[in-house]
This record gives structure tokens, C-alpha cells and sequence, in this order.
């Protein structure tokens, strides 16, 4: 119980009236981020970085972290609304997100969104209070072939979400490959088909590639519908809350699954977007509602919202026990330690007991006021869309390129922007799903680079996936996870003639 | 017409008055709008945090009147921000922090660019290299370290560092000089701090992380530092473990190891820049340097506080990039359009 008295003293730390205001302060601009497709949370966080350099460590970072915690709630609301995700964690949102919306339940989405971000949050920090060292000794273990087994088991988790013909799931993942392949290949240092275009270099960002095919597809796909917004005139009544809230309990399972999907990738450290699509592709495969989502289903909502949090969240711990940054925005922040004179690494729970249990006591507080503030706005996000898609349309269009265009502050991008578009519109037209792209897109390098470096250090033997019982254990369960249509279908093989028929 | 041209023969004369009136103690240019500080690598790594610190140094004691606009252009391993100077050579409100891709990109990746094609402002510390391994391993000198390297078979040793064919490869070349033909197995990550986590891990035997990037471990008592890739020892004299200073740390000649590599750490502005907008960005810097901030930092991260101007660094450069084209030369790094 020594950590309860720790906390403790880091509320006392945490809890004082400018500490509060710099919270809440925090917080809004944090959703303001988060809603910007684009302007990202490390952006976010890097440009007020140097603004906290006069104040206190821990008054700063509280700052820093609520903006942090204000992007991971944000970049749920214009992927419900408008199928833009403000984040890179809110894409899996979207897949059930905006199909709420247009049945006209944005309110109950929005609603399912913060809250289960909360509880995922809230897991991850309680997880940071009891189990710190414990936890930062297993992050220790995980070498290039313990990396590539996770990204493989998200794969895995995701193989067989495409509602469409598996070869269809399969082309459009392997363009995602080919997309995540283009610019600079970290392992031999040389640059791939960039074809001597220095607009290239960069390789097609993630960020990009989402704002179009979702975004601008999706716009290409209402004018097409008749300029209009499906479930714009759904009535806004206020009992949103109680009324989410009273179907929560019954997905307990993928609220624990999703916590301990989104500890364990914000730890290892896979970061929050791996663990959305985890999050959701598993609720996908073992919830009852499973066979439902992508069609508007609450717990499709939850499932990735809280495994994003509870990743977020966690990712702060490698950053202050290791050193090592969990997430884009974690290493902005571990920049930002380091230049207010802290050291982040195995000491610092040591010698700066007060900086780290009045961060730790600010992640409890940030993210309660995170959602208070979130829950009472949402009956103002939810009526945007009661806005003429005239109106807004133009709008969003408008932040959209400036997303993308804040991405790496290039026109190309712009165009790029566009050019997916049409992509997305072509590929919801001919029944190409855009998930495993998406997927392929954001974890390809990592994985690759994970696979090639377990190579390096193998020599070339394959077997060093299965070299100990963490990796070998994560690798065979992913195997399956690939493989689960047949498994299951043995299964109930096994089970007698009655379930076979009853399959078919 | 002539009028024109009188009054503005004259405004020019008054102008030109008016400049040497100034020029005794101030520099006669200054930023007209903000200023664009380029990063040519990602969020978080030392660039990136050298960078904006500088800018929130030039903010807290208010050394600019215009803010500091600091962007991340990291992409084709930094080719992307060099090529963004390059191609604004006439716009003095760009400025840039280098690091060692500066010459390893354009001769690694074949990008057309070098130093060249922007105006060196000054050299504002070099970055060290120490040769880590786990603390739980034997070596206690980078002598034991090598003479086990050699007796082991080819590639058992892995070496892990930051990207490929950049400073961390590099050294890992010159180390193989020593080691008797004997080769590591080089393997990159995508950051420094990684590589130090993956090192307390043991899934690498060493590295050649910069101090800032391992001096937790080091603390922690998870790494242990044996030799520094410098001519000299550091000058940093006060304890950061319990029993050693980064002085107690030898270079690695003296451990029977000649080698060394420092990375600069430089601020460049574009290629037209006129004498006096790079000597007001040098005065600039100047001051940055003088603050009692940056000398916390030079000391936290063990920098090499080596400063350079003018034609001094410019010979460095030259001489640098010679350095590596022979390094990266010898281990075969050149990209076909460098060579």
C-alpha cells in the first residue's frame, strides 16, 4: 500500500487550483487537436512544448498530458460524425462509429466513445500506479522477433474482418504493403520507389492516405446520395448518457479485453493505433454482437476506443521507467522531460517521487475532467449534423486538406489528399474494404523492420519466432487467430453433424 | 523618373548612413517575420530536442523579436528538410540544425545536396559516441570487449544503432577495422533510446549510443560505458553515477581501440544569405550559448562544447565530409550516383 500513500501525496502535488485550470486549459485545446485531422497530439504538444519552459515540471507536463488526453477523446467525434478520423486511433472508430451516426445515434456513439476511452484510460493508469516496476521489466524482453509476433497477431486478429471476397481483403492489404513500402527503407538505408521524385521521400503518411480514403470518400459518396447527411434529422434529446450507459454492462468482455489488449501494446511498446484495430478486430471475432459490426453497433464503438485509451495511456509508462517513448507524442513529451532537467529512466521513480506520482495523481484527475467536459459537449458535436451538408461539406473539405498539408507542411500531400479520395470512393463502389489497406498501411514498415532486424539477428533462421515461450506463444496464437475460420470449423466438426448443419 | 531615382539615390545613401552608424555593436540585419527552424529527423530524437530547446531558450529570454517556427522534415533520412533549403536559398528566415546526415544522406542515398548549397552559421557542440555494453556481461574495458569479439565467430557480436548506413553503422566499420577481419551484425532501429532498451534487454551485445540517449541506463546501473569515440576525455567532471563522471569514462585510444567520430551538431541558414544575416544568426546563437539553460544542457548530455564560425568552420566541414565519403567509401556505403 506504499503506492497509495505515494498517490496520495501526488494529489496534493497535482491538486491545486492553477494546476486545475491548466487541466482543464489543456484539455480543451486537446480536443480542438484531436478533431483537426492532421494537427495530431505531438504536434499539438510540440508546439506548446517550448511555452512550458519557465514552469514548474510538474505543472507543465500536467498541461502537456491533458492536451495529450484531450486528442485521445477528440479524435473520436469527427470519426463518428463525418467518417474523418482526427487520429490515427479513431480509424477503427469509424467502422462503427458513422454508421451510428447515419442511423441517427452520433449522440449514443459519442457517448460510447468517451466513456469507454475513460475506462480504458483509467485501467491503464491504476495499472502505472500498482504494477510500474514490475511491467517496465517485461517491456525488457521484447527484442525484434517479440515485435514482429505482436504486429503479426494484430494482423492475424484482422484477417477475415472484410466482409467481401478474402481476395479482395487480401489486393487491398497488399497495396497497403506497397504504399507503406515507398521512401526510406531503414534497414539497408536506401530509398525505395520514390522514382526520383523528391515528393516521395516521405513516403505516403498514414494520416494522408486516412483523411482521403475516408474523408473524401465519404463526402464523393454523399453527393452522390443526394447531398445530404444520412441520420441528420435524428432527434437530439438529452438522456444520451443515461441511455449509452444502460447498455455498457453487458459488454464487460470487450471492455477487459480491450484494457488488457491496450495495456499490453501501449507497454511493449506497440503504440494506439495497433491496438484500436486489435481491440476491435477481437471484439469482431469473440463478441455475440460480432457478426453485426460494421453496420452500427455500439460495442464496435467501444472495443477499439478503449483499447486506443488504455494504449495511450500505458505508453506513458516505458516512457518514464525506460526512456523509451510508447507513442509519437510520448517521445515529445520525453524530449520535454529531459529539457526541464529530468531524467526519464529507472531512477526517476526514485529521485523524483514528487514529478511522478503528481503526473501519475493528473492522469486520474485529466482524464475525469476530460470527460466530463467531452460528455457535456456532446450534444453540441452531435448537432452539427442537423448543419446543411451544403454548408458543412465545404467545411470539411476545407480542414481535410489543411490536415493533410499540416502532416509535413507539403502541397503534395494536398494531392495526395485527393487522390485517395477517389481512391476510397472507387473502392466502396466496387466492394474493396478499406480496413486491411488502412491496416497494412500503419504497421507494414514496423513490421517489416521488426522482421528484418529478428533476421539480421537470427542470421536468416525463421525458427527465432519460436526461440522462447513469450514469442513462440504469441506467434502460435496468431497462427491461429489466421487460421480461425478453419479452426472453427473443425471445432464443430467435432461437436457432431447437428452444428455443421446448423452452420451451413 | 529622375526624381524617382534622386529620392531614391538618396534614401539609399541615408539608408546606407544609418548602417554604418549601426554596425559598431549590432548586427545591421534583422528577421523582418518569423523564422522557420528546420529539423531534418522525426519528433524526439536529439536533433529534435536540441532544436526546440533552442527555441524556447530564444523565447524565455526573449532574444528574438519574431517567433521561432520549428518544423519536423525528416523524411528520405533528412533529405527532405536539406532540399527544403536548397531549394529557398534566397529566403534568410530558413535556418537549420544539422546532424551527421548531413553528408551521410546525400552520399548514402544519392540525393543531390551537400553542405554547399546552404551558409554554415555555427557550430554549436559535437555529440559523443561511447561504446556501451550490459552491465551483467564481463567486459569491463573495450579492450576485453574486442579481444572476445575477435575470438568469437564472424557476425555472432550484434551491434545495434540508429538507421543504416548513417554515424552508428559507420563507427561499427571502423571498430571491424580492429577486430582482425572479424565482422558484427549490424542492426538498425529507428531511434537511440530503443537501442539503449533493447541493449539493457540483451537482444544486442552493444552500441555506440550518444550519452544522453544511455545516461539513464548508465545510472540505473543496466549499461555500462567503455570507452568514448574522442581524442580527449570529456571535460564534465561532476559525478552522474554513484562512483563515475563522464571524465572517468577513457577514450577509446587509449583503450587500444583508434577510433573516433563526433557528431555536429550545427546551425546552418540558406545559401544567399548575406554576410550580415548569417553574422546576426551567429550573434544569435551566441547568445543562446551564454545562457545558463544551455550550459545545464551541454553538461546533462556530455557535449563536446567544441564552437565554430566563419571561414574555421567552414574548413571543418570540408574536412568532415572528406572524413566521411573515406569511411562510408571503405564499407561500401555509397549510393551508385555518390560514388
Amino acid at each position: 500500500m506504499e503506492e497509495l500513500a505515494a498517490l496520495a501525496g501526488g494529489f496534493a502535488v497535482a491538486v491545486t487550483p492553477y494546476n486545475i485550470a491548466l487541466m482543464v486549459l489543456g484539455i480543451v485545446l486537446g480536443v480542438v487537436i484531436g478533431v483537426l485531422p492532421g494537427l495530431g497530439g505531438a504536434n499539438g504538444v510540440a508546439i506548446l512544448l517550448p511555452l512550458t519552459f519557465s514552469m514548474e515540471p510538474t505543472s507543465a507536463i500536467i498541461m502537456l498530458t491533458s492536451i495529450y488526453w484531450g486528442a485521445l477523446f477528440g479524435g473520436a467525434i469527427t470519426a463518428i460524425l463525418f467518417n474523418i478520423p482526427g487520429e490515427p486511433w479513431s480509424v477503427a472508430t469509424t467502422f462503427d462509429g458513422h454508421p451510428m451516426a447515419q442511423r441517427g445515434k452520433a449522440d449514443e456513439a459519442l457517448v460510447g466513445a468517451f466513456t469507454s476511452s475513460f475506462v480504458g484510460a483509467i485501467f491503464a493508469v491504476a495499472l502505472i500506479t500498482f504494477l510500474a516496476p514490475v511491467v517496465a521489466k517485461f517491456a525488457l524482453r521484447f527484442g525484434p522477433a517479440e515485435f514482429f509476433a505482436v504486429q503479426f497477431l494484430t494482423f492475424a486478429s484482422f484477417i477475415g474482418m472484410g466482409r467481401g471476397s478474402p481476395a479482395k481483403t487480401i489486393a487491398s492489404m497488399c497495396l497497403g504493403f506497397a504504399l507503406a513500402c515507398v521512401g526510406l527503407d531503414g534497414v539497408t538505408g536506401s530509398l525505395r520507389m520514390t522514382f526520383g521524385h523528391e515528393e516521395l521521400l516521405n513516403g505516403f503518411k498514414f494520416l494522408v492516405a486516412v483523411i482521403g480514403l475516408f474523408g473524401i470518400g465519404e463526402i464523393l459518396t454523399s453527393m452522390e446520395d443526394g447531398l445530404k447527411f444520412s441520420g441528420a434529422d435524428a432527434k437530439l434529446r438529452m438522456d444520451a448518457v443515461i441511455r449509452t450507459w444502460r447498455q455498457l454492462p453487458k459488454m464487460t468482455g470487450t471492455f477487459i479485453r480491450s484494457c488488457i489488449v491496450g495495456c499490453w501494446m501501449g507497454i511493449t511498446p506497440g503504440g494506439a493505433t495497433p491496438a484500436s484495430f486489435m481491440g476491435y478486430g477481437l471484439a469482431k471475432r469473440f463478441s455475440k454482437n460480432g457478426k453485426n459490426f460494421g453496420k452500427g453497433e455500439l460495442e464496435g464503438v467501444v472495443a477499439p476506443e478503449t483499447a486506443a485509451h488504455a494504449a495511450g495511456t500505458a505508453a506513458m509508462l516505458p516512457m518514464l521507467t525506460l526512456g523509451i517513448p510508447g507513442s509519437p507524442t510520448a517521445a515529445v513529451l520525453l524530449g520535454g522531460l529531459l529539457i526541464w532537467g529530468l531524467q526519464p529512466g529507472p531512477l526517476l521513480f526514485v529521485e523524483q517521487k514528487d514529478f511522478v506520482w503528481g503526473l501519475i495523481a493528473s492522469m486520474y484527475m485529466g482524464n475525469i475532467v476530460g470527460l466530463i467536459i467531452v460528455l457535456t459537449c456532446v450534444p453540441l458535436f452531435a448537432a452539427i449534423l442537423r448543419v446543411p451538408f451544403s454548408i458543412v461539406a465545404p467545411a470539411i473539405v476545407v480542414v481535410c486538406a489543411i490536415g493533410a498539408y499540416t502532416v509535413n507542411n507539403a502541397m503534395f500531400d494536398v494531392w495526395m489528399m485527393l487522390v485517395f479520395g477517389v481512391m476510397g470512393y472507387l473502392f466502396s463502389k466496387l466492394g474493396y474494404p478499406l480496413p486491411p489497406l488502412v491496416l497494412a498501411l500503419v504497421l507494414g514498415d514496423q513490421a517489416e523492420s521488426s522482421f528484418r532486424q529478428a533476421m539480421l539477428i537470427s542470421q536468416g533462421d525463421v525458427s527465432v519466432f519460436w526461440s522462447n515461450w513469450l514469442c513462440g506463444a504469441i506467434m502460435t496464437l496468431g497462427v491461429v487467430m489466421a487460421f480461425w475460420p478453419i479452426v472453427s470449423a473443425v471445432i464443430a466438426k467435432f461437436k457432431g453433424p447437428d452444428h455443421v448443419a446448423r452452420a451451413a | 523618373m529622375k526624381t524617382t531615382l534622386k529620392s531614391a539615390a538618396k534614401r539609399l545613401g541615408l539608408a546606407v548612413g544609418l548602417a554604418a552608424a549601426a554596425v559598431a555593436p549590432a548586427a545591421a540585419w534583422e528577421p523582418t517575420k518569423a523564422v522557420t527552424l528546420i529539423i531534418p529527423a522525426g519528433t524526439g530524437g536529439g536533433a529534435d530536442q536540441m532544436a526546440r530547446f533552442i527555441q524556447g531558450v530564444i523565447q524565455k529570454h526573449e532574444l528574438l523579436s519574431k517567433p521561432v517556427i520549428v518544423v519536423n522534415k525528416g523524411g528520405g533520412a533528412g533529405a527532405e528538410g536539406f532540399l527544403e533549403m536548397k531549394a529557398s536559398a534566397s529566403d534568410p528566415h530558413k535556418i537549420i540544425i544539422t546532424l551527421s546526415n548531413l553528408f551521410t544522406t546525400p552520399l548514402g542515398t544519392g540525393t543531390p545536396f551537400s553542405w554547399k548549397d546552404m551558409k554554415p552559421v555555427r557550430m554549436m557542440a559535437l555529440d559523443q559516441f561511447i561504446l556501451w555494453v550490459n552491465a551483467e556481461k564481463p567486459y569491463k574495458t573495450a579492450k576485453e570487449y574486442i579481444d572476445a569479439v575477435k575470438e568469437a565467430p564472424d557476425r555472432q557480436f550484434k551491434m545495434g544503432g540508429t538507421g543504416s548506413k548513417q554515424e552508428d553503422q559507420i563507427i561499427t566499420t571502423a571498430i571491424e577495422h580492429e577486430t582482425g577481419g572479424k565482422k558484427f551484425t549490424y542492426v538498425p532501429y529507428d531511434g537511440g533510446g530503443k537501442v539503449a532498451v533493447q541493449l539493457v534487454g540483451g537482444h544486442v551485445d552493444s552500441s555506440v549510443n550518444n550519452p544522453i540517449e544511455a545516461v539513464a541506463q548508465w545510472r540505473g546501473g543496466q549499461l555500462r560505458p567503455l570507452c568514448i569515440f574522442d581524442t580527449k576525455r570529456s571535460t564534465y567532471t561532476q559525478k552522474v553515477t554513484d562512483s563515475q563522471s563522464w571524465a572517468d569514462i577513457p577514450t577509446c585510444e587509449e583503450s587500444g581501440l583508434p577510433t573516433n567520430y563526433q557528431m555536429l551538431r550545427g546551425i546552418f541558414t540558406t545559401k544567399n544569405a548575406t554576410p550580415e544575416q548569417v553574422a546576426f544568426y551567429a550573434d544569435l546563437l551566441k547568445k543562446v550559448m551564454e545562457t545558463p539553460d544551455w550550459k545545464e544542457f551541454m553538461e546533462k548530455g556530455a557535449f563536446n562544447q567544441t564552437t565554430m564560425t566563419g571561414a574555421d568552420f567552414e574548413a571543418w566541414l570540408t574536412d568532415a565530409e572528406a572524413k566521411h565519403r573515406t569511411l562510408m567509401q571503405g564499407a561500401g556505403f555509397l549510393a551508385a550516383s555518390a560514388q
